[in-house]
């Protein structure tokens, strides 16, 4: 049967929260009604990255890029689109870098400056086809590794390659397979890291949710090399989707014998099985993972001894993440000569970003390392919307640090963004504009880190708690210079004394912002007032002259503190204001103003 | 091969073994590492980070208990860097403390307030209302332990202790991050949650965050209440410690002086648990022999340690039938000052306060079974630990050194060597094999059963008694309690007596008495040092079977009539009840 249409509809995190999974039944009940269905195949896929513009949906072979597809759209696409081929030019998508609509897929300016590799058949294939992903060379690497390489030539070749940990510590993989192999212990594991606990995050569930086998095929290459017969993949529990499209690769690699006992007639065998976690940020530490996995609480043990010499029960155990192994295929596919000449010298290849915050592209992108951060913020990103101006951006999450304009010109990789005071992290990059106050910032990330927290360690336990509280008392308005040096020699101390990575990174962005926009802590704590005009309780509202009496501020205050007759120029009661900021959202025309330039003059008489 | 390896800790130079940690390696150049997690064999996560050091060429501060050393490593403990990193991180714990060091059960043994003098940490966090976070844990309710979180400084000593000893995980870390305690789960009644009191966690707890319940002040109203009487019973094992909490060296046996300072507390009246262990061995002894000959449930397992009373009716219920009926000698000791000494002394029974010093805390929760007192009182009212005897002395101002020995007056105070052997594991087992053989052979027979002493966990031995193998064990630790119940039901071999004991030593190790701090419990076997001052009470004592005990005789002349009769039973004997764990 051959179709002479696809239609590929978006089945990633973001656009099935905006009902894609409905488009798709809908386009069915259309296709059939239209006696369609049997020219067009309707195709599923993962994630195209360009989010913020989903539902998303693309016609092959013309090769049409719909954007925010509603269910009451699929009708006038089957019509127009597919029955008489004409392009339905109001859903044609309007790329932010380029402005202006866009039709073709290969054309948006979006991917110009990316490289698929982690992501390549995301998009592109239906997870839970095995067929499709063998047909996209998948499996090939696999077959290639256990019938025509030594297990001492696969470590060999990964160490050529110079892939890095995409988890974010960026350990060479290579010498990581090396310390496992080496040992003489006939029990071995593999272990996946799909445990993606960055908020803002969402790369590794991209690759598990829209090209699981790639996992279990690189799974199976590590073990071969490193002499392990059984993998475990660690994945949190909110994830699952993800985890259903696991077990369900996973019986269908069983199905074909990719899996299992003697593949591809090798004599090898290895099997994977999926553990869920629990809720745990920390279980994504690799010993915490391996004491959730053998039943303990999930808590960080010393290292050494390290995962590959003494890991789970004891044995040796390599851990890599999700886009780590995502990558592995590849080096054996196309060669690590050809991996190595992508990216930079001592970071080859590329990474995924989870690009968000202030950024009108939010989404996923994979780019070369070398890529500086003002391309992938301005070029692929689309610059921040509403015309606002940048004021930093976030790497690495809540272990990173923030990285301001003059170093937009950086070339990503990992000794660079170390270099920055930041880190590259599992690829979340949150960008900030001047509505982005820099201590409400370092806030936000060390709440997530209070609270995660595992409570083993006395510096990550009660330090972080101890800097959370003096955060608290600084946008509250009652902070002190006292409490910046404070902030500042905890931050220190908990970095160099905790027991493990959340300890030791939690206070990157408290420390990395006290840095880089100490202006901001020190009119908080001296002026008590907000730069930003986010905190609350150290900033007022005021309607500017740009007002045109709209009314629509009034209507949306949740206190009635706003008054004013139509075509007039309003008036906040400060006294009544909560400050929660729905005005100056809702106003068409930015006449609300938060900015203390802006409110001085009015509150100060 | 464990070569030797050079290290220099704050320029001293050391050769250690290379598997030897910075900790180690720094003792052996005379410098002391402040610690507090890090309990020797028990638990060493590193955790605490009170012990980091900065290893040259190393990122940040290390661990010096658990990090390894490695040939030329060059290590420096007491940098700015490192003293101000310790000095906060005790800042921090301070700030979740309620001091109350003055009345505290730690207020001589603290390693807590050792650092925080030795660091002379700021009270910064304490006052500040904002950071107040923890909610306080209390939970007082078992009558014996008692569980403060709010002298916790989560260094997880207990959890790893009660996971070692008893295996059967009562305490664990709950919840996460800054609202993390430890407890039983969900922060159950430690009564409800299958714990034994055995006292293990107390023993590994640098604070009083876990420990006895406090009576003291029960004595001291008791002492002050002109219609009552204060009748007081030391066990076998106090006199063996005690004096470590006045400065003697651990092994030295200070009887005289603590029936002394019982006597300057206010106590007149002064009998010895040690004369009721000898009545134990009449009644447990005429038990056995009974069973023996009548087809008894086999084996008998013996009862007075309520530690193993506590794990046999919640984990094997089933094995009830087993345990002899007869009650511990503090038990059988209360139960005969309420009756036949109030009647010599001319007293009504509800006018004695029976008070017991004991190396025990599951003895608290002892007295106050069902069983144990008749007609609306009971026979023991008070127990104190060795602990709280010792506070009582001090603050009081009793010179412990100064105080002449007393010997109590009176039948009650008497003992043979066997009594006096019951506070180490094995003892109850020499003692009865003791009066048992020779009642059963007819003739004199050996005074020592050595196979039975020593602390292997579990100990084996067969005696050959009248015509008759006799297979018996001693089982000392809650850990190996579940072990050997487990074998013995695979097993087909015929145990016919077996001793348990809730605490591995036995009574000396006991969770009431004096407490090894970490950085001492490395360094020697406290166990061995103690049992030597009973062996050696028992060695010099002129009687040395319970049944040639002239005082025993007349007990049962003037009182019981025999062992084992009806008024024995009634008030030496008791029952035992299935009990369920987490059914609340």
């Amino acid at each position: 049967m051959l179709e002479r249409m696809q239609i590929l509809i978006c089945g990633g995190t973001g656009c099935r929260g905006s009902h894609s999974k409905e488009i798709r039944a809908e386009f069915e009940r259309v296709l059939h009604e239209m006696k369609l269905h049997n020219e067009v195949q309707l195709v599923t896929t993962g994630c195209f990255g360009l989010c913020d513009k989903g539902p998303v949906v693309v016609i092959y072979p013309d090769e049409t890029f719909y954007s925010h597809v509603s269910v009451a759209d699929v009708a006038e696409i089957c019509e127009e689109h597919v029955l008489n081929g004409r392009v339905v030019s109001r859903l044609v998508i309007k790329d932010s870098v380029d402005k202006q609509k866009v039709k073709n897929f290969g054309e948006l300016k979006f991917y110009a400056k990316q490289k698929r590799i982690a992501l390549r058949n995301c998009g592109n294939i239906n997870p839970l086809e095995i067929d499709e992903y063998i047909g996209r060379d998948g499996y090939f690497a696999l077959g290639k590794v256990l019938t025509e390489m030594k297990p001492v030539e696969v470590v060999d070749w990964m160490k050529r390659s110079g892939l890095r940990g995409r988890g974010g510590g960026g350990f060479p993989t290579g010498q990581k397979w090396e310390f496992a192999a080496k040992s003489s212990d006939p029990i071995k594991y593999v272990i996946c890291n799909a445990d993606e606990g960055d908020p803002g995050a969402f790369m590794d569930r991209a690759v598990l949710e829209g090209d699981p086998h790639s996992v279990l095929e690189a799974m199976t290459i590590c073990g071969y090399a490193i002499g392990a017969h059984q993998g475990y993949i660690y994945c949190r529990a909110e994830y699952p989707v993800a985890v259903e499209r696991l077990n369900h690769a996973i019986a269908q690699a069983r199905e074909y014998e990719l899996l299992g006992r003697n593949i591809f007639g090798s004599g090898f065998d290895f099997d994977i099985e999926v553990r869920l976690g629990s809720g745990a940020f920390v279980c994504g530490e690799e010993t915490a993972l391996m004491a959730s996995i053998e039943g303990f609480r999930g808590m960080p043990r010393l290292k050494p001894p390290f995962p590959a010499v003494k890991g789970l029960w004891g044995h040796p155990t390599n851990v890599n993440n999700v886009e780590t192994f995502a990558n592995v295929p590849v080096v054996y596919l196309k060669g690590p000569e050809w991996f190595k000449a992508i990216g930079t010298a001592k970071s080859s290849g590329t990474k995924v970003f989870a690009l968000g915050g202030k950024i009108a592209n939010t989404g996923l992108l994979e780019v070369p390392m070398g890529t500086t951060l003002r391309e992938v913020i301005f070029d692929i990103g689309g610059g921040i919307p509403n015309k606002r101006k940048f004021k930093a951006v976030q790497t690495g999450g809540p272990s990173g640090g923030c990285i301001t304009e003059k170093s937009l010109d950086t070339p990503i990789d990992f000794d660079n963004l170390i270099a920055l005071g930041s880190m590259m992290g599992s690829g979340g990059m949150i960008v900030m504009d001047e509505d982005n106050c820099m201590v409400d910032v370092a806030r936000f990330y060390l709440d997530f880190t209070v609270d995660e927290s595992c409570g083993k360690c006395t510096p990550c336990r009660e330090g972080t708690r101890r800097m959370l509280d003096i955060l608290n008392k600084i946008c509250r308005g009652d902070g002190t210079l006292e409490d910046l040096d404070q902030l500042e020699s905890l931050g220190n101390m908990v970095r160099d004394t905790s027991l493990c990575g959340l300890g030791q990174t939690a206070p990157n962005p408290v420390l990395s912002t006290l840095k880089h926009f100490r202006d901001e802590y020190l009119a908080h704590v001296v002026d008590k007032v907000c730069p930003a005009g986010v905190c609350p309780n150290l900033t007022n509202y005021v309607i500017t002259d740009k007002c045109i009496g709209c009314t629509k501020c009034a209507k949306n205050c949740p206190v009635g503190a706003i008054s004013g007759s139509v075509k007039q120029k309003h008036k906040i009661d400060l006294e009544k204001c909560i400050r929660c900021g729905a005005c100056k959202k809702t106003c068409p025309v930015n006449a609300i103003s938060s900015k203390p330039e802006d409110w001085r003059a009015v509150v100060n008489g | 091969m464990d070569r030797l390896v050079n290290v220099s800790i704050d320029k001293i130079q050391v050769a250690v073994p290379e598997s030897a940690t910075v900790l180690k390696a720094a003792e052996a150049a005379g410098i002391a590492v402040p610690r507090l997690c890090f309990l020797e064999g028990i638990h060493e996560e590193g955790n605490c980070r009170v012990c980091v050091v900065k290893i040259e060429g190393q990122k940040g501060l290390k661990p010096a208990c658990r990090t390894q050393v490695s040939d030329s490593m060059s290590v420096k403990t007491n940098t700015k860097e490192v003293y101000d990193a310790v000095s906060s991180n005790l800042e921090l714990l301070a700030g979740n403390h309620k001091f109350e060091c003055w009345k505290c059960s730690r207020e001589t043994s603290c390693e807590f307030l050792d650092l925080l003098r030795r660091f002379s940490v700021d009270n910064t966090f304490s006052n500040e209302e904002v950071f107040k976070h923890k909610d306080r844990k209390l939970n007082e309710s078992s009558g014996a332990m008692v569980i403060d979180s709010s002298k916790c400084v989560l260094c997880g000593r207990c959890v790893s202790a009660c996971e070692k000893y008893t295996g059967l995980g009562i305490l664990n870390f709950n919840r996460r991050g800054s609202k993390t305690y430890v407890g039983p789960a969900l922060f159950t009644n430690l009564e409800d949650a299958g714990c034994i009191y055995c006292g293990k966690c107390i023993q590994a707890c640098p604070t009083g965050a876990i420990r006895e319940k406090d009576d003291i002040k029960a004595l001291e109203r008791a002492l002050r209440d002109p219609s009552k009487t204060v009748v007081a019973q030391v066990a076998p094992a106090v006199r063996a410690a005690l004096g470590e909490e006045f400065g003697y060296k651990p092994g030295t046996n200070v009887e005289g002086q603590l029936f002394a300072a019982l006597r300057v507390l206010g106590i007149r009246e002064i009998i010895d648990t040690n004369f009721t262990a000898d009545v134990t061995i009449m009644e447990e002894g005429t038990e056995f022999i009974g069973r023996i000959r009548n087809g008894g449930t086999l084996p008998m397992f013996t009862s007075c340690s309520p530690g193993w009373i506590n794990y046999l009716e919640q984990y094997y219920p089933e094995y009830i039938p087993n345990l002899s009926t007869c009650k511990s000698p503090q038990q059988m000791a209360g139960a005969l000052i309420k009756t036949y000494y109030a009647e010599k002394l001319g007293l009504d029974p509800k006018s004695v306060v029976s008070v017991s010093i004991m190396p025990c805390v599951a003895k608290k929760a002892e007295a106050r079974r069902p069983d144990m007192g008749r007609d609306g009182y009971r026979d023991v009212d008070i127990v104190l630990t060795t602990r709280e005897i010792a506070r009582l002395i001090r603050h009081r101002g009793i010179k412990f050194q100064e105080l002449d020995p007393i010997k109590p007056y009176g039948n009650l105070a008497k003992y043979t060597g066997a009594a006096s052997i019951f506070g180490v594991s094995g003892g109850v087992m020499e003692a009865a094999l003791r009066t048992v053989t020779e009642l059963l052979e007819g003739h004199s027979t050996p005074i020592e059963f050595t196979e039975v002493r020593g602390l292997a966990d579990i100990k084996e031995a067969t005696y050959k008694v009248a015509g008759m193998d006799v297979n018996v064990a001693v089982v000392q630790g809650g850990r190996a309690i579940g072990q050997f119940l487990e074998m013995m039901k695979k097993s087909d071999k015929q145990y016919h007596f077996v001793e348990f004991m809730g605490c591995t030593g036995g009574c000396i190790n006991g969770g009431g008495q004096p407490i090894i701090t970490a950085p001492m419990q490395g360094k020697f076997d406290i166990r061995e040092r103690r049992a030597k001052v009973l062996y050696a009470i028992d060695q010099g004592s002129s009687f040395r079977k319970s049944h040639e005990s002239e005082a025993v005789k007349v007990l049962y002349e003037e009182f019981l009539k025999e062992p084992n009769s009806h008024l024995a039973h009634e008030l030496l004997h008791t029952r035992y009840k299935k009990r369920d764990v987490y059914s609340k």
